[in-house]
């Protein structure tokens, strides 16, 4: 008797086991390159920085593998419902996890840029940032490998905490800068480092938006959370304190 | 989509249904094929049933024009409704209901006399037209309405059993379109013809529906998501699930649904 | 997964099979063969017997017609001319020609040269030519049996007298004739216009063939109407329950029935009961289309079923009735198939003889039927009639009159076949 989730063309569950797996690994191999960006920057490890930036090819790659298969797949088997909908998701969550991997690259750039400075203090901020933000990708994986749609749903309300460490992060990095404008320059690369990290959060809510679309068939309703505030923010150069208005 | 489809659609969703089914049961002897189905058919959409081999949808269809009819042992409960009329407890004439829905079959099956004489026969049977000019008029736009007209019009005497698959296909669909019925019923059509072929079919469906209420039953799902708006899923004589067919392609209700259209079982 | 076995065994099999294949084919073809053989020493045989039955032998007479023993009062009437005694005028003729013959015996076989009818022979070539009459003429009469036979061959000189039927003093005259070239042959005509009779060169078989024809006209007439009808209610209409599931059993076992048993109803019904005419073609006729009755409904039953489903699908789907879809559409495409059918029918009706024997259409009868309430016999009874008479003369008579059955049959089944090509073509 075959499993009544299995396809009775058997060739067709194994290209979208494929597909499957090709976003795994991607998913893994983009929490990895966040985690070793940020560790090259907390290590001043330019080596390891370089090793990042060459890896992000690896996930181009793949990307490009998955794109083939789908367009393959879409071609011969002309899926239709969960099967059609699993083939987009892994299109979206694929370009996803490319942006991701991309941001995790330059984040390794920027990092060699800071060594060649003195050590920054925002560096742990930084870090907890990422560490979130890795817990967040991390899980987002794993709702899609087991179609969870609950964890999805949880993902996406965390995006707001990473919000609102960004927004913080950005008003500590404005105090440095405004304490001596030597820091400037790190602390830009800084900045651009927390918004990437933020980024990739975003593109973690995409996906756990996109497993939703693809475990019940509807889109997520609802606002979505967000907790970045710094669009509105403005700098009040009046107080000296560098107290920020909202 | 364009204005024209909207409009349609519009219109239709605002109507009422052109085919009500209320609690119908039918038997085969002791067996039942179809367990208390439950459907609307909408004017001027095309309503794909879909569902494996022995699910019941064919003889729904049957159903509809009281084909079951002929069959000793099938026994029809229930009420269906062609606008507002019971076909089968008003004592209506079960002639006159098939002027009112044609049905085209599976295989090509022209009556093995002249193109001429096979859309002429239901008009003759109705005596729809008076007169050889009228009859005339009317094969003419029969065969214009089915797509047909160029390619047989120099030899509308020869034998129809002549034609492609296809064109016997179209021009069964001319034959039935000539006694201009409210309904077609279609029982897959396009199983025994090519692609090129179906697809001309296909496109000739969708022209169709401007004028007619057509319910397709189709083996390829494909065809179902081409041509149909509305999509009915039969399994083991349940309707399971029926709503809008780009709905229920992408995201059905239904796990059974979900399962035989995606290949699943079936 | 090992899917192809291994050469070598493939190739062992292979063999084998087609070995198997060969023989196969061999053993068909000699069982056509044989048949082809069986069939034609069969025809061969018949030929070869019957052939000689379409020409008779004539002798040429010098006849003296005198006005006074033909027409003595000299009016010329038709009536009167045939009145006359020819009976004597040939006798005379003969002892003219053969004047030794003296004594009783050698007198009776000296008339016995010539056929038993010889005289009409001579009366009709008098009242076709009346101004022969006062002249001597040359008149052709039929020779008997026994000199036909001998002069075909069937009859050999080299046997004791004893054991002949042309005893050596016969043979003397025969040769004298021949001699005289007084002997001739002609085409046997009387073979083919004349009824029965005792006298093989007088029989002839068209009152057979009308019989046979009456026959099957009553018979295609009661048939072919009750067979189509009963099929067309039975295929197209009937309910399938109990009752015409037994019906049908029982059409299917009366198509089994051995053919005497139909007479034997015939002769217990028709003739007991209703008391109709005693060897007559309407008898025959029904009991025949009794037996042909289940042959017909079962090939119309079996035509209907051959048109498509398809077809009646499309009809009914148009909005014709039941009747409007067999009429309009089934019964013109399952025409050919039952026509083929009752045309086999018949065939084997024409060649049905056991049912006949039963109700009388065995006896002799010597008219040609003018109806068909006449008595009457049929072809194969007729073969059958001749078969059984010890004369010489009707052994090829048997087999010409088998030949003319063979050729109606023939003809029959061709217009099956045309029909059948016919109609198959607007399929």
């Amino acid at each position: 008797m075959q499993n009544s989730n299995d396809h009775i063309v058997r060739s067709f569950d194994k290209e979208l086991r494929t597909i499957h797996e090709i976003i795994i690994r991607m998913g893994g191999m983009a929490e990895n390159q966040l985690a070793e960006a940020v560790d090259a920057l907390v290590q001043r490890d330019s080596a390891k920085a370089e090793m990042v930036r060459a890896e992000d090819a690896k996930i181009d790659a793949l990307e490009e593998e998955l794109e083939a298969a789908v367009v393959q797949l879409i071609a011969l088997r002309q899926p239709v419902a969960n099967d059609l909908r699993a083939v987009i998701s892994a299109l979206k969550i694929s370009s996803d996890l490319e942006r991701i991997g991309d941001y995790a690259k330059n984040i390794a750039k920027r990092s060699i840029a800071i060594n060649q400075m003195p050590p920054q203090k925002s560096v742990t901020s930084i870090m907890r940032m990422s560490r979130l933000v890795q817990e967040i990708v991390k899980d987002t994986l794993d709702a899609f490998s087991h179609s969870d749609k609950d964890r999805a749903i949880d993902v996406w309300h965390r995006d707001e905490e990473v919000d609102e460490m960004y927004t913080s992060l950005f008003r500590e990095l404005l105090t440095y800068m405004m304490e001596d404008p030597r820091n400037i320059g790190a602390c830009t690369h800084m900045l651009f480092i927390a918004k990437n990290i933020e980024r990739m959060g975003d593109h973690a809510t995409n996906i756990a938006e996109t497993i939703y679309y693809l475990s019940t068939g509807h889109k997520l309703e609802g606002k979505r959370p967000k907790g970045d505030r710094t669009p509105f923010q403005i700098l009040s150069a009046e107080e000296d304190n560098g107290e920020v208005e909202i | 989509m364009d204005m024209q489809n909207f409009k349609t659609r519009e219109k239709a969703a605002m109507a009422e249904p052109k085919i009500i089914a209320r609690d119908v049961n039918v038997y085969y002897g002791q067996s039942q094929a179809l367990k208390s189905i439950e459907l609307d058919i909408a004017a001027n959409e095309v309503t794909a049933l879909i569902g494996p081999s022995g699910c019941g949808k064919s003889t729904f269809l049957r159903c509809i024009n009281r084909m079951n009819d002929v069959i000793e042992s099938c026994r029809v409960e229930g009420r269906i409704t062609l606008e507002g009329i019971d076909i089968y407890n008003s004592g209506l004439d079960p002639v006159l209901l098939r002027a009112r829905v044609g049905m085209v079959f599976q295989k090509p099956n022209p009556f093995p006399k002249s193109i001429y004489d096979n859309i002429a026969y239901g008009p003759r049977l109705h005596g729809i037209a008076s007169g050889k000019d009228e009859l005339e008029a009317t094969v003419e736009s029969s065969l214009r309405r089915a797509g047909l007209w160029e390619e047989v019009k120099d030899r509308l005497d020869s034998p129809g059993t002549g034609l492609s698959g296809g064109q016997q296909q179209r021009l069964c669909i001319a034959r039935a379109i000539a006694v201009n019925p409210e309904v077609i019923l279609m029982d897959e059509p396009c199983s025994a013809l090519d692609p090129i072929a179906t697809a001309k079919i296909e496109e000739l469906i969708d022209e169709l529906r401007e004028n007619f209420t057509i319910v397709i039953v189709t083996h390829s799902m494909q065809q179902a998501a081409r041509v149909s708006q509305k999509t009915a899923f039969f399994h083991l004589g349940e309707l399971v699930e029926v709503g809008e067919t780009d709905k229920l392609f992408t995201s059905p209700e239904d796990q059974r649904t979900q399962g035989y259209i995606t290949g699943r079982f079936g | 997964m090992e899917l192809n076995p291994p050469l070598e065994i493939d190739k062992a099999l292979l063999k084998k099979r087609n070995a198997a294949e060969t023989r196969f084919k061999l053993y068909g073809l000699a069982a056509v063969l044989t048949a082809v053989l069986v069939l034609g020493l069969l025809l061969t045989s018949i030929v070869s017997k019957g052939y000689t039955a379409f020409e008779q032998t004539y002798i040429l007479l010098d006849v003296r017609l005198d006005q006074a023993t033909i027409d003595p009062k000299g009016t010329g009437r038709q009536e009167d001319l045939a009145a006359a005694s020819y009976r004597g005028i040939l006798r005379d003729a003969l002892k003219e020609q053969f004047p030794e013959a003296e004594s009783r015996n050698e007198k009776r076989s000296l008339y016995g040269l010539v056929g038993s009818a010889a005289e009409y022979d001579l009366r009709n070539a008098v009242l076709e030519n009346p101004k022969l009459v006062g002249t001597t003429a040359t008149i052709a009469v039929k020779a008997s049996d026994d000199v036909d036979s001998y002069i075909k061959g069937f009859i050999p000189r080299d046997v004791p007298q004893s054991d002949r039927k042309i005893k050596d003093q016969e043979l003397g005259w025969l040769d004298t004739l021949e001699a005289d070239d007084r002997v001739i042959k002609k085409f046997n005509i009387d073979f083919f216009t004349h009824a029965d009779s005792r006298e093989p060169e007088e029989a002839g078989i068209l009152g057979a063939v009308i019989g046979s024809l009456y026959t099957l006209a009553i018979t295609l007439a009661l048939c072919f109407p009750i067979g189509v009808l009963t099929a067309i209610y039975l295929e197209e209409f009937a309910p399938r329950n109990r009752w015409t599931d037994i019906i049908e059993v029982n059409i299917n076992n009366l198509a089994a029935v051995p053919s005497i048993v139909f007479g034997l109803l015939g002769l217990a019904i028709f003739l007991n009961f209703f008391g109709l005419p005693r060897s007559a073609p309407l008898v025959g006729g029904m009991v025949l289309a009794l037996m042909t009755l289940p042959t017909i409904i079962i090939a119309s039953r079996a035509a209907l079923k051959a048109v498509p489903p398809s077809i009646r699908e499309a009809a009914l789907g148009m909005g014709a009735s039941r009747m409007q879809t067999v009429f309009h559409h089934v019964f013109p495409l399952a025409m050919p198939g039952i026509l083929t059918g009752t045309i086999l029918g018949m065939a084997q009706a024409l060649g049905e003889t056991a049912p006949l024997l039963m109700i009388g259409m065995v006896a002799f009868i010597a008219d040609i039927p003018g109806s068909i309430n006449d008595a009457a016999t049929v072809l194969p009874v007729q073969i059958f009639l001749w078969a059984d008479s010890p004369e010489r003369g009707f052994v090829e008579k048997t087999s010409a009159a088998i030949m003319v059955l063979l050729a109606f049959l023939v003809v029959m089944n061709a217009i099956a076949v045309l029909l059948r090509k016919r109609f198959e073509r607007r399929w």
